[in-house]
């Protein structure tokens, strides 16, 4: 199978579009979200007015979404090495060593403009756009994970998107067969107007059979497979370039509709011919579709593409260059093929039933070139449309001061306690952040035989991985996965909150006994065009940087998802960070929450400050978001808390552990025992400065709530004189048929119950 | 160390001679490579694949109906790969008294077929459900049965259609002549309508086939085989009967 380019300079050209100064043109300028002086430069790389279908192009190659043009300066400051390190950030996703030759690649990506107009088919693309992220690098996908935010539950949208973001994400996954595992969800008024659907996958990879997007060869043939092209989609990557106004809830025609069991096929289909060493590059067509794999195929490659758009299968009649090149219909891929091994990749996908179809050829011009129906609708250089793509260091402008200083809030909320009564606050935080059950219950979290623990219990999801590319020593080996980010922390301090973002998923891990290999960050924030955002924005960069040094662990994958705004109203910096920990033997690893009675231990820092400045505490008693400190890190302590429990662990004496996260030591430790409808009894009187009912409620970092083998409990124990920087306290028990009791405070065990349970029931 | 630190407790069962298992692939079949991995670590017996575009059956003892979503499971679940050209040997195979256990999706496609009664509905609370079941055996005389009433069996399921529903005179037959396989019921092995998680008539999670050689039961007995991996390995007795059910 050959194709050869016709003479180009026979083909017709489409008339230029009309750049006369008018209305029309700056509707046709806004539309595609390009400014005068970036409209000017698109003239001067092609020497000439562009045509309609140029213009859409550079539009989408050039959105925030696809060219990063607001972020890029950032990024590179963000560590990306390390000795595991395979792959870093640049590629479709990220691949780490976890053990001999095994190495997981994985990818954060965002969904959130398509989730928040149609949830089901926004949230469901998402999954499906980072399956194939994953797995066209040769990885077969292990595991997702998503992280959700939505606006406050009485917001009159915020049930419809819940109910139908989690469905969304459910029927995809669970149809594609790959487990949903971890993941978060919160609810912050920030989000009322732009929920967040953050999508992971994480797949398992051959050291020695990655394979990257390249369009190499000159001669080698351009094939199209996958689902036809309609017009869903369109301008897809732009609109997620944009800010919304509150009647784009109403544009679905640019959300995407996801076919999950075309993907099963696609998914076996990709894997099959890279095993077979049937193509020389592949790429997802997702973002701006065709004509971003395109350029970014021939980008690496440093050829040239040209593309005959007749050929591609098309679902509707009458599609235009433009409408074919900018679709972002799913489920398709572009491979690069030597023509050689045309037949036998015929007949590789015959078998998986999916067309597949020559649409173009590589060339040596540097040049991407289309033609469709007579016409050379786009002739433009490559290098350039990357090169001069427009990068900007827009201004930044540091916020305010938050409106109360740190005690002041603290005593603020001490007294609002007080004025409320522990009893009540508990049961609105068991409410705000309880079991997460009803909606794991719809995620297939079972499916591969490796799932040890999915994150309904509210830990880091395990996997086992039994893989015959791991170190033969290391037969119960295992994955950590997290996902985290406190939002309410990054809209009082958008360093701090990004450094707590990396340090929970790290903590997580280390509660389950792992230790952190890699991360990946999706990192969603407003409008950068504001400068109060831009500076968030750059100093959550900086937050993720210290984090990811002190804890050496490396961001290897992201994505950043900016102009989260509708009318004007900006999201809270939400730097989401998903990571990977090893665990060397999952039949050690512990519990978040016991099945029976245990005595529970604090492990904590020796000078434990509590906060309420972010804290769910203080978003449930009303005082201003904008108050208040967020929790101090001492990374000492939070390094030296970490090696410990995995020191415990190692030695099989830790049954259960889980971070204090979220509501305080209270709150995490009622949710640990009402998981198995337990009691508890609790007392910080022998922690250092606590004891009072605020000290219950209030948020502290590098805490860990644990219980013992009983055997073990008192080497534990022994083991902790050794600490430096961190005690290990018994702070009471959990059993069934007790109360939920604190200091002098109690609540009833069926409230609790009650509470805790009601927090995601769905109508 | 706690309890899941026990390694994946030794099958029971060894079978001797070489056994010839065949597993059905269709499109959007996606537990395949759970049970082939289950059979091979757990009973030393490699399952062959066979193609859903295949009209003739290799040599086989008995037939595997993965889980999944054959064909997308769209008309209905299991609906169109009733129609793919395998199933056609798949009866031929049945009719000769072939042994066949149908999991889940294979379940679906064993009623879309008629090779069992019945059929599988969406659940009543209409959103897919993945969670351990608690299953007690019904009354009959299938090794299915005898082998399952040893206790009350906990194995996961995962499905948005598996509602099992059948008419009354059905019904009365399969209870008569004892093809109730599983129902659903409480740890203590009550059958009760809290126990029963997307509201099949009789609380039915799995039915046999008169002659006993058929098998289609809901939850998945493939994920159940390793105490690591949720808490139970009740997925190696089904198995154990399933390799029964022909040698």
């Amino acid at each position: 199978m050959q194709m050869i380019p016709p003479a180009l300079g026979t083909l017709a050209r489409p008339a230029p579009i009309d750049e006369t100064p008018g209305p029309a043109f700056e509707q046709l300028q806004r539309k595609h979200k390009l400014t005068t002086a970036e409209y000017a430069r698109v003239k001067s790389i092609l020497g000439r007015v562009p045509t309609l279908a140029e213009l859409g192009v550079f539009s989408a190659m050039w959105s925030e979404h696809c060219s990063y043009k607001s972020s890029r300066v950032h990024l590179k400051r963000l560590p990306t090495e390390g000795p595991d390190v395979v792959v870093g950030p640049g590629e479709n996703a990220g691949v780490v060593r976890l053990s001999g030759k095994l190495c997981l690649a994985f990818k954060m990506e965002s969904h959130n403009h398509p989730s928040y107009i149609e949830p089901y088919q926004g949230a469901a693309t998402g999954v499906g756009g980072i399956l194939r992220d994953v797995f066209c690098m040769g990885a077969r996908p292990i595991a997702n994970l998503n992280a959700l935010r939505f606006g406050l539950r009485s917001h009159e949208r915020t049930p419809f998107l819940l109910e139908n973001a989690v469905k969304g994400i459910g029927d995809y996954g669970n149809c594609i067969g790959v487990p949903t595992v971890g993941g978060n969800v919160s609810f912050d008024q920030s989000y009322n107007g732009n929920c967040l659907v953050n999508a992971m996958t994480v797949g398992v990879i051959h050291e020695d059979h990655i394979f990257k997007g390249y369009a190499t060869g000159q001669g080698n043939i351009v094939v199209y497979l996958g689902s036809a092209t309609g017009r869903d989609g369109i301008h897809g990557a732009s609109m997620a370039s944009g800010s919304f106004a509150s009647q784009d809830a109403n544009s679905r025609s640019t959300v995407q509709v996801g076919d999950p069991f075309t993907e099963k096929l696609l998914l076996e289909a990709t894997l099959d011919v890279l095993d077979k060493g049937l193509v020389i590059g592949l790429q997802d067509m997702g973002a701006a579709g065709l004509t971003s794999s395109a350029f970014e195929m021939a980008g690496r490659a440093g050829n040239g593409l040209y593309l005959d758009l007749d050929q591609v299968p098309v679902r509707t009649t009458a599609m235009s260059a433009y409408e074919l090149l900018l679709s972002e219909s799913q489920e398709r891929m572009l491979m690069v093929v030597e023509p050689g091994k045309w037949s036998e990749l015929q007949s590789v996908l015959a078998k998986w039933q999916l067309a597949c179809t020559v649409i173009g050829v590589v060339t040596d011009t540097g040049r991407v070139q289309i033609q469709h129906q007579g016409r050379l609708e786009v002739d433009v250089p490559v290098d350039p449309m990357t090169e001069l793509a427009p990068k900007y260091n827009r201004p930044m402008q540091p916020r305010s001061a938050p409106e109360l200083s740190g005690p002041a809030l603290n005593q603020a909320a001490t007294a609002a306690i007080a004025a409320k009564g522990g009893a009540s606050l508990l049961l609105d935080l068991l409410h705000d952040t309880g079991d997460k059950l009803p909606l794991y219950r719809q995620y297939d979290r079972h499916i591969g035989r490796k799932t040890v623990h999915a994150s309904e219990s509210q830990g880091g999801a395990v996997l086992w991985l039994r893989s015959e590319w791991a170190d033969p020593s290391e037969p119960y080996l295992g994955v950590v996965m997290t996902a985290s980010c406190n939002e309410r922390y990054n809209r009082l301090d958008a360093t701090l909150g990004a450094a707590h973002a990396v340090l929970k998923s790290a903590r997580m891990i280390a509660a389950c006994g792992g230790v952190p290999i890699a991360a990946t960050d999706c990192l969603n924030y407003g409008n950068p065009e504001d400068p109060e955002v831009m500076d968030d924005f750059s100093r959550g960069i900086d937050g993720i940087g210290l984090a990811c040094r002190e804890l050496n662990v490396p961001i290897v994958s992201g994505n950043v998802s900016l102009y989260n705004e509708t009318d004007g109203q900006s999201i809270a910096p939400t730097p989401m960070i998903g990571m990977v920990g090893k665990l060397n033997d999952v039949r050690l690893c512990p519990l978040a929450a016991p099945t029976g009675p245990v005595a529970l231990f604090l492990l904590h820092g020796n000078h434990v400050t509590g906060e309420f400045g972010g804290s769910l505490a203080a978003k449930a008693l009303g005082l201003p978001l904008r108050a208040g400190r967020a929790p101090e890190i001492d990374w000492a302590q939070e390094r030296e808390a970490m090696d410990f429990l995995r020191a415990l662990n190692s030695a099989g004496q830790l049954a259960v552990a889980r971070d204090v996260g979220d509501g305080g030591i209270l709150t995490t430790a009622a949710k640990m025992a009402l998981l198995t409808g337990q009691g508890l009894t609790l007392s910080l009187a022998a922690v250092a400065g606590a004891g009072d009912l605020s000290s219950y409620f209030a948020e502290v970092s590098g805490c860990y709530l644990i219980a013992l083998h009983e055997a073990g409990a008192v080497a534990g124990l022994r083991a902790a004189r050794d600490l430096h920087h961190c005690s290990l306290t018994p702070i009471g028990t959990i059993k069934s048929g007790a109360d939920i009791c604190w200091g002098e405070w109690s609540v009833g065990v069926d409230a609790a119950h009650r509470a805790f349970c009601s927090s995601l029931i769905l109508s | 160390m706690n309890s899941l630190s026990v390694a994946s407790s030794t099958p029971k069962f060894s079978p001797s001679g070489k056994l010839r298992i065949g597993l059905v692939q269709f499109p959007g079949s996606n537990c395949d490579q759970d049970c082939f991995d289950a059979m091979a670590r757990h009973f030393a017996i490699k399952v062959a694949p066979v193609w859903h575009t295949d009209t003739a059956l290799p040599p086989l003892d008995a037939v595997i109906l993965p889980g999944g979503f054959s064909y997308g499971d769209y008309l209905r679940s299991g609906a169109l790969a009733a129609h793919s050209p395998i199933m056609a040997a798949v009866k031929a195979f049945v009719g000769k008294g072939g042994a066949v256990i149908g999991i889940c999706n294979g379940f679906q496609i064993l009623t879309e077929s008629h090779l069992l009664p019945g059929a599988l509905l969406r659940n009543a609370s209409r959103r897919f459900i993945c969670e351990f079941v608690h299953l007690a055996a019904g009354a009959g005389e299938s090794v299915y049965q005898k082998t399952l009433a040893a206790k009350v069996s906990q194995l996961p399921i995962a499905h948005g259609e598996g509602r099992f529903f059948i008419d009354g005179e059905g019904l009365k037959r399969l209870q008569g002549q004892g093809q109730v396989a599983l129902r659903y019921a409480t740890h203590t092995g009550q059958i009760s309508p809290q126990a029963n998680p997307n509201g099949a008539i009789d609380h039915i999670a799995g039915i046999v086939s008169a002659n006993g050689r058929v098998f289609g039961l809901m939850p998945h007995p493939e994920r159940a085989t390793d105490l690591l991996l949720g808490g139970s390995v009740d997925g190696l007795a089904v198995f154990e009967a399933f390799l029964s059910s022909f040698t």
